[in-house]
C-alpha cells in the first residue's frame, strides 16, 4: 500500500479483461449495482443479456447471480466491497453456497483506499466475513499486472472467488503463484504479506534477518509453503494483510499445529473503529502497517 | 447567521474535492434550508433534548449542503469546513454522527436512514413524543430494498410523524415509472410530489396537519449536469 497508481488501475484491468471475455465467453455474465456500470455502457448494448446493471440493488444482485449461475452461467459481481460483501452477507451463503453454485465477485475500494469517504466505504472486514462460509478463493491482488491472470482463472471455473481489487499497489508484480512465493530468506522468522502492503513490507524488514512470503492468493492458504519457511528459520511468524489484523491466524495455527511457534498479526484494528478521514497513509501510520511501524515491530519480535 | 443565497454559496465553497457529487449536494440544497430556516424545531440550543426534532440525512454522499446548513444554523465553526476529509477533522465526505456536532446519523451506505428514522419514530412513540423525524433520501437510493421495507412497516404502524424527503434528480439506473411518490401510498402514505427548488411549495408540503399516516414528499430537481448516482 505504499504507491499510488500512476499506472493502469486494478479497475481498469478488470474492465478490460472482463469486456474482452465476455466476446469469447458465452457463459459469462457480468451484474452491476450502478458502481463502474458507465465502463460497460458499449458492452452492454452489444451483449444486453449479459451485461446488466440493477441499479443500487446489491442483495438482490447476488441473488440474480446466483439464479444465473444455476442456468449454468458464470456471473461476475461488481460494485464498491462493503457492498458486495458485507450488505448481501446473507445472499452469498444462501444463494450461491447454499445453492452450491459460484460466481466471480471483484471489488474496488479495499479497506481504505480512501478514507476521507469515511466508514461506510471501508470494508476491512470482507475478508474475515468470506473466511466464515466455506468453499470461497480468495485473490488479493498487490498489482495491476496480478489481476488479469488471477481474473481469467476465477472466469474459466466454477467456484466461488473473491477478487479483492485496490487502488494502492505495491512497485512491481509478483508472479501469481497458487501458494506463497520466497521472495527473501532469512533467519529470525518469516512474514507474510498479503497483497498490496509488499511495499512496506519489504522496506520494513529491510535490515531484518527475515524469511519474506507474498501471497496475492490467501485462501486457500498455503500450509505447506509457510511449514516450509518456518522449518528454515525461528518460528515467528508475522502476518501482514491489508485488511482486518489477525484475518488469517487461525490458518497459522492450523498450518503449524504440531509446531511450536510465534505469532504476532497485523492490519486493520479489530478491537475499535477508526473514527478518522484523512488519506491512505494516514491510515497504515494508525494501524502500524507502514514501513517505519512495521521495522519497530517485526524488528523487537524477531529479536 | 442570516440564511441567504450568498452566505450558503460562501460556505458550501470552503469545501473542495468533491466534484463527482457536486450535483447530488446541490441537489438537497433547497430542502435542507426550508428544513432548517422554517420546519425543523432543532438547534444548538436543543440538540441533546429529546424532544427535539431529528433531520436523518440518509443519502450521506455529497454531505457539502448539509455541512453549510449547519455551519449556518451554528452547529459548527465556518472554519471547520475548511479542514473537510482531512485526518483529524470531524467533517468527511461522508457525515458521521459521533465526530460531527449537529449531525444525527452516520450516513453513505445508501438505504439505512429511513429504518433508523422509523425505529427512533418507534422510540419516540413510546415514550409519549410528538418530536418529527425527517428522513431525505435519493430517488437512487430509493433502489436498496431495506428502503421499502421501512414503508411498509411505517405504513401499518401509522408512524404519522415520520417524513420521508426523496430528492429526485432522476438518478435511478432503472427509473421509477409511475412516479415515486406511488410507491408510499402504496403502503398507506400520505405523499405530494413538489418542485424540489421551491421554498414555498416544500414548506407547504412539510408542514401539512399529520392524520395519522406517515407522509413522503418527493422533490423533484430534474436539471442533471453532471454528477453520479444518488
Amino acid at each position: 500500500m505504499s504507491t499510488q497508481v500512476t499506472r493502469k488501475p486494478m479497475r481498469s484491468v478488470f474492465v478490460d479483461t472482463t469486456i474482452d471475455s465476455l466476446a469469447t465467453d458465452p457463459r459469462l455474465v457480468l451484474l452491476t449495482a450502478d458502481i463502474s456500470a458507465w465502463f460497460f455502457t458499449a458492452a452492454r448494448a452489444e451483449f444486453p443479456d449479459r451485461v446488466i446493471n440493477v441499479g443500487i440493488r446489491e442483495q438482490a444482485m447476488i441473488g440474480i447471480a446466483g439464479g444465473l449461475a444455476l442456468t449454468g452461467h458464470r456471473p461476475v459481481v461488481h460494485t464498491y466491497a462493503p457492498f458486495l460483501v458485507e450488505r448481501p452477507f446473507e445472499q452469498l451463503k444462501i444463494c450461491l453456497g447454499h445453492q452450491d453454485v459460484g460466481a466471480v465477485l471483484v471489488s474496488v475500494g479495499a479497506s481504505y483506499d480512501d478514507p476521507s469517504w469515511g466508514r461506510t466505504h471501508q470494508s476491512p472486514e470482507d475478508v474475515a466475513l468470506l473466511d466464515t462460509l466455506p468453499g470461497w478463493t480468495v485473490h488479493v491482488p498487490g498489482h495491476e499486472d496480478e489481476v488479469e491472470p488471477l481474473l481469467r482463472s476465477a472466469m474459466a471455473g466454477d467456484g466461488r472467488v473473491y477478487l479483492r481489487l485496490s487502488e494502492r499497489v505495491n512497485s512491481e508484480a509478483v508472479p501469481v503463484s497458487e501458494g506463497f512465493t520466497v521472495l527473501r530468506r532469512g533467519g529470525a522468522g518469516v512474514v507474510i504479506a498479503v497483497g498490496p502492503v509488499l511495499d512496506q513490507v519489504l522496506a520494513g524488514t529491510a535490515s531484518i534477518d527475515a524469511t519474506v512470503l507474498y501471497a496475492s492468493t490467501i485462501r486457500p492458504f498455503d500450509h505447506v509453503g509457510l511449514r516450509a519457511a518456518v522449518a528454515g528459520a525461528r518460528p515467528n511468524v508475522a502476518v501482514v494483510e491489508p485488511y482486518l489484523r489477525g484475518t488469517s491466524a487461525h490458518e497459522v495455527a492450523e498450518a503449524l499445529g504440531d509446531v511450536p511457534h510465534r505469532l504476532r498479526s497485523y492490519g486493520v484494528w479489530r478491537d475499535r473503529e477508526a473514527r478518522v478521514y484523512g488519506t491512505a497513509e494516514d491510515h497504515d501510520r494508525l494501524y502500524g502497517v507502514d514501513a517505519a511501524g512495521l521495522a519497530e515491530s517485526i524488528g523487537s519480535f524477531f529479536q | 447567521m442570516q440564511m441567504t443565497e450568498e452566505t450558503i454559496r460562501s460556505l458550501f465553497s470552503r469545501m473542495t474535492g468533491d466534484e463527482k457529487h457536486g450535483w447530488a449536494a446541490a441537489s438537497t440544497l433547497h430542502a435542507l434550508w426550508v428544513l432548517y430556516e422554517r420546519v425543523l424545531n432543532v438547534s444548538p440550543e436543543n440538540i441533546d433534548d429529546p424532544d427535539r426534532d431529528r433531520f436523518y440525512l440518509s443519502k450521506g454522499h455529497g454531505p457539502m449542503a448539509y455541512y453549510a446548513m449547519l455551519a449556518a444554523k451554528g452547529f459548527l465553526e465556518p472554519e471547520t469546513l475548511d479542514s473537510w476529509r482531512t485526518f483529524g477533522s470531524p467533517l468527511g465526505m461522508h457525515p458521521d454522527r459521533v465526530l460531527a456536532p449537529g449531525v444525527e446519523i452516520s450516513a453513505g451506505s445508501l438505504g439505512h436512514g429511513l429504518p433508523l428514522g422509523v425505529g427512533t419514530a418507534l422510540g419516540l412513540r413510546a415514550q409519549g413524543r410528538r418530536a418529527r423525524v425527517v428522513v431525505l433520501l435519493g430517488d437512487g437510493e430509493f433502489d436498496e430494498g431495506s428502503n421499502h421495507e421501512a414503508i411498509a412497516i411505517a405504513g401499518r404502524l401509522g408512524l404519522d410523524r415520520v417524513t420521508a424527503i426523496v430528492i429526485d434528480n432522476g438518478s435511478a439506473s432503472l427509473g421509477w415509472p409511475g412516479g415515486i411518490a406511488r410507491r408510499f401510498e402504496g403502503e398507506g402514505w400520505h405523499a405530494a410530489t413538489v418542485n424540489g427548488r421551491d421554498h414555498d411549495e416544500l414548506y407547504r408540503a412539510l408542514t401539512r396537519e399529520p392524520d395519522g399516516r406517515p407522509q413522503a414528499v418527493v422533490a423533484e430537481v430534474r436539471e442533471i449536469t453532471e454528477g453520479s448516482a444518488a
